[in-house]
Formats: structure tokens, C-alpha cells, sequence
């Protein structure tokens, strides 16, 4: 059970995202940062796909009603438990009454809470996540507020034994430094040609791949907008509306592009000029407002390869970290 | 079936029907959805129809065995679309939607006539008149885009939108009708109100309408309006 005492910015409990029920309208959200909260799941011995708490830009100051093993990931928010600096990437036993505080994120946009065992909330058409405009799921429809109280679940016994060790014996080991920077630290975007791609004109494809983008403050979760110069399509407003998905870049009729994030809606009718790649999806959503990107582009073959690829570092890394989990004295 | 596919990144294949709004490319979308759905293969997360478009979202996870996952799917689909160009089996339902007009719970009643230059009398005659279909739904949980209204009532969308339309609302915007599921702003034209939930997480169906759902809307009165409400 955990105490807001500070929300943060934008804190909200995020899955991974509510599957299924796009054709009635209802829209995926789910956790910006899969990489974060599949990792952050694992080092407290949660399935992977549990509820955590993500948090944004400014991160919240939460009191612990009781003991709790927790695993932060993600951007660093300088978090201190009780005014000791608080490592990301590793398991950390949390006792009764101690306060997580956290602040402005130094490099990165945001960060995962995972708890062990989860937090104990309704599942709502198949998922934890918390969709913001309509008030859906999550802890009760809506970003976290002072003074909120969460239950947490019930620790598997994996997550029991992880707790049990941890707090007599703190870890030492984080995820590999090599394992995060191959995820996060890329600005070079790699973007897969979208349906509409060829009725932009041959300047306007050019200036895309030629230009840096700023991402601007006017930016949430269900999309980045971008500043650069503007590209033209010759099917202004002249296209029905078709599914989307995350990552998804739509040119509206002012030129500026906009990348669809977790919060997208179900339907877009703006050409795609294209797809960010799977792998960069963890790397562009860390990025602030006033950061920078470019884009490049692959094809669907090749961002596939390097989905796989991705994959595989993931089941090794997997592993790696189910040894440590395993070697720890219960 | 003359439809071409398309990446949509690379964890979805993008399926564009012909670029029309009519009720036959409507009946393609829906059979295609439906014989995708039908097979559930492991690594289908959902096929989401547009006007003329279907999005099929897949866990590339389950696939990373495949050489080329993307050509694996299209394969899979260029199969059910070829197998189905023999069969026309789409059955639509029609839904009965009870609708009090004007008034407090239609507030643009009489901007619309105005803007047709008929009576509010005709206006409310002619929305009931209408041969809707349900397209698809989206912008809110369960909110359907509903076509087939008379061309006669069409009617620019409001140059302010408003800051929270109440659920149930039914509304105007160009030659498109549709109905509020939830409180939310917008800008369409609103002309009545109806006592039917669209969307409620309490109903064992959360869903009042799906694509393809043919619409009958009939007027009933205030009293009839807060008697359905209790």
C-alpha cells in the first residue's frame, strides 16, 4: 500500500495497454516505455506484462504504508528513500513508513514504479491502464492526486523471496549500462515509409529525412508534435479515416507532423508520411519538449531484423537477471 | 476482393478496400474483419475497420521464428481475402434508437433548419427518415459515425465547439450523424438527446452499436425521455 504525498507531473498506472476493442473506439493506452515496465516487472518478480506506476517529467513523492519491494526504470529522477540516493535497475526493499522523493528528471522524460506484486486495481475491459480523457481504468479513471492511497497485490513467491533477501542483503548489480544505452541513446529515428509516403511531394519527402525536428511543449501522451518546416501532400483533406498505430507519424493540412504515442486515438484521416520502428519507440518517447530528433529510413524487413534482434538481447538479458534473482539468499 | 496491403509499421498491415464510402465496401470490410477474427491466430492482437481500411495489429513476438514476418501475415490475409470473394455472408443487425428533439436536450434544433431554410418540424422528420448504416466508431469509446443521413439536414459543424456535450447527445456534422457515448466537447450540431446508453461498463454488452449496424432513430417525447431514464 502506497501514499501519494506529491503526484508528480502526469502520474498514472499503465499496463500494457487495453487491447481489442479499438473498432469500438476505445483506445490502447498502455505504458509510453514498454522496455521500463517489462524490466521493472521482472526485477520485482511480476509477470511481465503487471500495471506500474508511470511517472513523467517531474516525479512524485510517495510514503510507504507498508514494507514493498519496488524497481525503478527508466529516466533518472534523482529518487532518493529517505534522503539515500535510490539506484534504477535493480530491486530495492522499501520499509513501512519510508518516503520515495523524486525530482525534475535530469536525462530522460520517464520513468516506471513497478511494485512486487503488482498494484491490486480492476482490471477494465481486459487491463490496468489508465485512460486519461475518458475516465477509464487505471486508479479511478484519472492521474494520481495528494493524498491517494493504492493498494498494491498480493507478491507472487518469487517476489516474496526476492523481498525476503533484498531487504537484509541489498543488491549490488543494475541492468547493464550497455543493455540501457543501446535502448535509449539514439536520436536518428528509423522510419518505415508510410501509406501515404508517395503523395507527398519529392521536396517535402526530402526536407523529412533532411531536417532536424524539435519536439514541442504542445506534446502529451497521445502524441508529439514536431517544429520543422513543413511538408506538403497532395491529399489535403481528401482521405477517409484508417487505423493507426504507436509511432505512427500524420501530417495534418499546417505541415508540421505529429507522432502518435500511447494515448493515440483509434483513427486517424491525416496522411502517414510513416512508422517509427518498434526498437526507437523506447529512445524517441525519453525525449523532452525542445529536444531534437532526425529521421531515417528503413524498410519493413529491416526494422523487423532489428525487432528480433532486440528480442533475442531481451531473452538474454532475461536470463542474466534470473540468475542474479535466483542467487540471492532467501 | 480488390484490396491492396500495406505496412503500418511493422507490427500491423494496413488494408486499403476501394477509397469510397458505400455500404458494399462497408459489407467487404466487415467479411474480411470477421473471417480474421474467426481463425484467431496467436499472433493477431485485432483488425480495426475504417471507411474503407483494415488495420490488422499483430505481436510480432509470436512471429520472430518467420523470415519475414510481414510477408507471413500478408500471406495469411491475401488467403482469407481471396477465399472470400465467393461468399457474401454479412448479416447487418438494426438498432432502434429512441431520440427527444429540440429543446433544452437539442439546443441546435433550429440553427440546423435555419441553415436547410425548413421548419424544425421537418428537419426532426427528415433525421428519422434517414437509411443509416454505422461505419465504424471512434474519437470516444462506443461513439459511431453513422451515414446515410438526408443531404438536405447536413450542417457545418459549429464554429465554437462546446466544452462538454452530455452522453446521449445526437448530433450533426456535414453529411455525417452520430450520437455522444460519453460527456466530451465537440463541435457537432446537436438536435436531440437519447436515453439509451451507447457505451456502459456496467452492461454485460459495453457496446451498444458495431460497425455495420443499420440505425432506425424515432422521436419520443420529454416525458417519455425521463421516464426511460429511471
Amino acid at each position: 500500500m502506497i501514499k501519494v504525498v506529491e503526484p508528480g507531473l502526469l502520474s498514472s498506472i499503465q499496463d500494457n495497454g487495453r487491447r481489442g476493442h479499438q473498432e469500438s473506439g476505445i483506445i490502447i493506452s498502455g505504458v509510453m516505455d514498454t522496455f521500463s515496465l517489462r524490466i521493472a516487472n521482472m526485477l520485482v518478480g511480476n509477470p511481465e506484462d503487471e500495471a506500474g506506476l508511470e511517472i513523467t517529467l517531474t516525479g512524485p513523492t510517495i510514503e510507504f504504508l507498508e514494507d514493498q519491494l519496488i524497481a525503478i526504470c527508466g529516466a533518472d529522477f534523482s529518487a532518493t528513500i529517505d534522503d539515500q540516493p535510490a539506484p534504477l535497475w535493480r530491486p530495492v526493499a522499501v520499509k513501512k513508513g519510508s518516503t520515495l522523493h523524486m525530482k525534475f528528471s535530469k536525462v530522460g522524460c520517464r520513468g516506471v514504479i513497478a511494485v512486487g506484486g503488482g498494484f491490486d486495481i480492476p482490471k477494465v475491459l481486459g487491463s490496468k491502464s489508465t485512460y486519461l480523457r475518458a475516465n477509464i481504468g487505471g486508479f479511478k479513471g484519472r492521474s494520481l492526486e495528494k493524498e491517494d492511497i493504492i493498494q498494491s497485490g498480493e507478491r507472487s513467491s518469487q517476489s516474496e523471496r526476492i523481498f525476503k533477501s533484498v531487504i537484509n542483503h541489498p543488491v549490488k548489480w543494475s541492468v547493464s549500462n550497455a543493455y540501457t544505452h543501446n535502448v535509449y541513446d539514439r536520436s536518428v529515428m528509423r522510419v518505415i515509409p508510410g501509406k501515404q509516403y508517395h503523395d507527398f511531394t519529392e521536396e517535402s519527402r526530402n526536407c523529412f529525412f533532411e531536417q532536424d525536428y524539435k519536439i514541442s511543449k504542445q506534446s502529451d501522451r497521445m502524441g508529439f508534435r514536431l517544429d520543422g518546416d513543413n511538408l506538403e501532400c497532395g491529399l489535403n483533406g481528401d482521405m477517409l479515416s484508417e487505423g493507426v498505430a504507436f509511432g505512427t507519424i500524420q501530417v495534418p493540412a499546417d505541415g508540421q507532423p505529429i507522432i502518435l504515442l500511447a494515448d493515440r486515438q483509434t483513427l486517424g484521416g491525416y496522411p502517414k508520411i510513416g512508422q517509427i520502428a518498434s526498437v526507437d519507440l523506447p529512445a524517441l518517447i525519453q525525449k523532452k519538449p525542445g529536444e531534437a530528433i532526425r529521421f531515417e529510413e528503413i524498410s519493413i524487413q529491416d526494422a523487423q531484423n532489428l525487432f528480433k534482434q532486440r528480442e533475442k538481447e531481451w531473452q538474454e538479458l532475461k536470463q542474466m537477471i534470473n540468475i542474479k534473482l535466483e542467487g540471492l539468499d532467501g | 476482393m480488390g484490396v491492396t496491403y500495406h505496412p503500418l509499421g511493422d507490427q500491423a498491415v494496413l488494408i486499403h478496400f476501394k477509397q469510397e464510402v458505400s455500404s458494399e465496401v462497408l459489407a467487404e470490410v466487415q467479411c474480411l474483419k470477421q473471417a480474421i477474427q474467426k481463425e484467431q491466430p496467436d499472433w493477431l492482437y485485432e483488425a480495426v475497420p475504417g471507411y474503407a481500411s483494415l488495420a490488422v495489429h499483430y505481436d510480432l513476438t509470436q512471429l520472430v521464428q518467420e523470415k519475414d514476418p510481414y510477408e507471413y501475415v500478408v500471406s495469411f490475409l491475401k488467403g482469407k481475402a481471396n477465399a472470400l470473394e465467393t461468399s457474401n455472408s454479412f448479416k447487418q443487425r438494426t438498432v432502434k434508437i429512441p431520440v427527444c428533439y429540440g429543446g433544452e436536450l437539442g439546443p441546435d434544433l433550429e440553427e440546423v433548419a435555419e441553415h436547410a431554410g425548413i421548419s424544425a418540424e421537418e428537419v426532426i422528420k427528415r433525421h428519422q427518415n434517414g437509411d443509416y448504416t454505422v461505419y465504424m466508431l471512434g474519437f470516444a469509446p462506443g461513439f459511431p459515425y453513422i451515414g446515410g443521413l438526408d443531404p438536405a439536414i447536413a450542417a457545418p459543424r459549429k464554429n465554437n465547439p462546446r466544452t462538454a456535450i452530455p452522453a446521449g447527445s445526437v448530433g450533426i456534422a456535414g453529411k455525417q450523424t452520430g450520437v455522444y457515448s460519453i460527456e466530451t466537447p465537440g463541435g457537432w450540431q446537436i438536435i436531440g438527446r437519447t436515453p439509451e446508453k451507447l457505451f456502459d461498463l456496467n452492461r454485460d454488452e459495453s457496446f451498444l452499436l458495431k460497425a455495420g449496424d443499420r440505425i432506425e432513430f424515432y422521436a419520443i417525447t420529454e416525458k417519455e425521455f425521463e421516464e426511460w431514464q429511471r
